[in-house]
């Protein structure tokens, strides 16, 4: 079973302020043990929402919406991908992360293509195929 | 029903059971009594969890509780055996339960881990044993669980593994990780050993189900594992490329009724493209670790080509021949050779193919195997010859003990259409 981990953002990594030696170290620690023990598949940090934007729909109509981007707790700062046995599994290893200061991290597990079942039309996997032949050329 | 504790119980050992044996090998220098230890202290979690919830470091109060165990028993010796002193070893065992957790560092952990995999895949078990004790003590599976997973009773799996650590003690296998001049020809026997696990697997050598992807996962993680313990083994990152490659088409190889999908069937939508992308990753690290590349590496530069091709058509078939001719002179492989043959029709044609599958057909390592007449069935209907290449898969599928492979072969005899 595959999980994502969502750390939320704070005003620190809004401002764009790297976290200290000392946390930085922690996180190593616990990014080893994550690797060290076959689970984590991929993670990445996020830059600040300054850098980023929103899209809006609307119809057809379509706003863009640059960042930063207010309630710095709902944006995600970064995420990681583990490959776990069982969600308990994947609640200890979380348990086990360095964060303090009341955060929540959020585990949420990771749609298997099967999951999708009969909507996922012979159809829509061809044009998923071809969208992915088109990303791996660009 | 297991309530929540039990499942989270269930967690924590799956985490900490391979650190936990391996910490105990080190202090007792028994894999068998290190291994009891770690089950009483499960036992105890068990009966105490529900109660207490579960503690802040599960993975530290069940070594304090092994360890304590492992006192109160040899205490008990010297209770019941009034007439002798404990020896020498036990005592410096006693003293070393008794210390406080020193060897909690990080790198310790790691080097008992590493110490473990290496005890439970030595050359002096069979193949048989290697596997069904490191699935044990390294994949945390229980007795049941390898049992079904190698469709053998549990009472088989059980001897193997108590036969094993029996062998493991009577030749004074030493719990350490090999110097250089043997760690070559060691890591290779652990190499083995996963490819082992995943192999059956990916591939089910007998059975109704074609794939078991859980076995898959297991071997996965123990890669995974290894390739973070010893980062600058090349051919440790060059399996762990070629099972992250071949697990990516897991769930593409089986179609809606359980039958398997060959290569050129397959929906390359339904790949799973984080483990491509890990898979060439592990591959870039072996290629910078090695100057030639290794036998697992090399097939998983094989795996790589077909990972990048948008379809059969568009693969870069000779690359993959020039790869197994590699591969061949390294391993000298008649299933090489075979392999070798249906790179060899794809990119210059069924006849040049068949005069290879032809050249093998005398090999007696081939003779009962299902894929010498499976390719040779397939070149030859490339060629026309359809009544030929019935009579091949025929041949094929009564060689093979896979119910579902089978099926497919007889499928193919009858596609022939003569």
């Amino acid at each position: 079973m595959r999980f994502m981990v969502l750390v939320p953002g704070s005003p620190e990594s809004e401002a764009g302020e790297m976290p200290s030696t000392e946390v930085l170290g922690a996180m190593t620690k616990y990014n080893e043990e994550l690797v060290k023990s076959g689970v984590m598949l991929a993670g990445e940090g996020l830059h600040p929402t300054a850098r980023g934007a929103k899209v809006r729909f609307n119809g057809s109509e379509r706003t863009v919406i640059d960042g930063p981007f207010t309630e710095a707790k709902e944006l995600v700062a970064g995420y990681w991908v583990w490959e776990c046995a069982s969600r308990e599994e994947a609640i200890e290893w979380l348990k086990r992360a360095p964060f303090g200061g009341g955060v929540e991290i959020e585990l949420r597990e990771i749609f298997d293509a099967d999951d999708f079942g009969e909507q996922l039309t012979p159809e829509l996997r061809e044009a998923n195929e071809r969208l992915r032949e088109q990303a791996a050329e660009n | 029903m297991p309530t929540a504790t039990h499942r989270a119980i269930d967690a924590v050992w799956r985490i900490e059971s391979a650190r936990l044996i391996a910490g105990l090998t080190r202090i007792v220098r028994d894999v068998a009594v290190a291994e009891d230890l770690a089950q009483d202290a499960l036992v105890a979690a068990l009966e105490q969890w529900p109660e207490s919830g579960i503690p802040e470091r599960p993975g530290a109060w069940l070594m304090a509780t092994a360890k304590r165990r492992g006192i109160d028993a040899l205490r008990r010796r010297v209770v019941l055996e009034r007439k002798r002193e404990l020896i020498g070893h036990e005592l410096e065992i006693l003293q070393q339960l008794d210390q406080p957790d020193l060897a909690a560092r990080v790198n310790d952990v790691q080097d008992d881990v590493l110490g473990l995999i290496f005890m439970t895949c030595h050359p002096v078990l069979s193949r048989e044993a290697r596997v069904a004790l490191t699935l044990r003590l390294l994949g945390g599976l229980s007795t049941p669980e390898i049992a079904r997973a190698f469709l053998i009773s549990e009472g088989t799996v059980a001897q193997r593994i108590v036969r094993a650590k029996r062998t493991l003690g009577e030749a004074r296998v030493p719990f350490e990780v090999p110097g250089r001049d043997e760690l070559d020809e060691r890591l290779s026997a652990v190499l083995e050993v996963i490819y082992l696990v995943f192999n059956e697997g990916y591939a089910a050598t007998a059975g109704e189900h074609w794939i078991r992807p859980a076995l898959c996962s297991d071997a996965l993680r123990l890669a995974r594992i290894l390739a973070a313990l010893v980062p600058r083994e090349p051919e440790v990152h060059g399996l762990l490329a070629l099972m992250e490659l071949q697990a990516s088409r897991l769930r593409a190889r089986v179609g809606p009724h359980g039958e398997p999908l060959l290569l050129a069937d397959q929906d390359r939508a339904r790949w799973d493209h984080l483990l491509v992308q890990r898979g060439l990753a592990a591959l870039r690290r072996a290629e910078e670790l090695s100057g030639a590349l290794g036998p697992y590496a090399l097939q998983a530069a094989i795996a790589a080509c077909h990972a990048q091709a948008r379809s059969v058509k568009e693969t870069d078939w000779p690359r993959i021949v020039a790869l197994y001719d590699g591969l061949a002179a390294l391993t000298g492989s008649p299933v090489v050779e075979l392999n070798r043959a249906v790179a060899v029709t794809m990119a210059f044609g069924p006849q040049a193919g068949l005069e290879l599958v032809d050249s093998l057909a005398e090999d007696s390592a081939l003779r009962a195997y299902h894929l010498l007449p499976s390719v040779r069935g397939d070149v030859l209907g490339r060629l026309g010859r359809l009544a030929e290449a019935r009579e091949e898969f025929e041949r094929a599928a009564d060689l093979c003990d896979n119910q579902r492979e089978r099926e497919l072969l007889l499928s193919r005899a009858v596609a022939c259409g003569v």
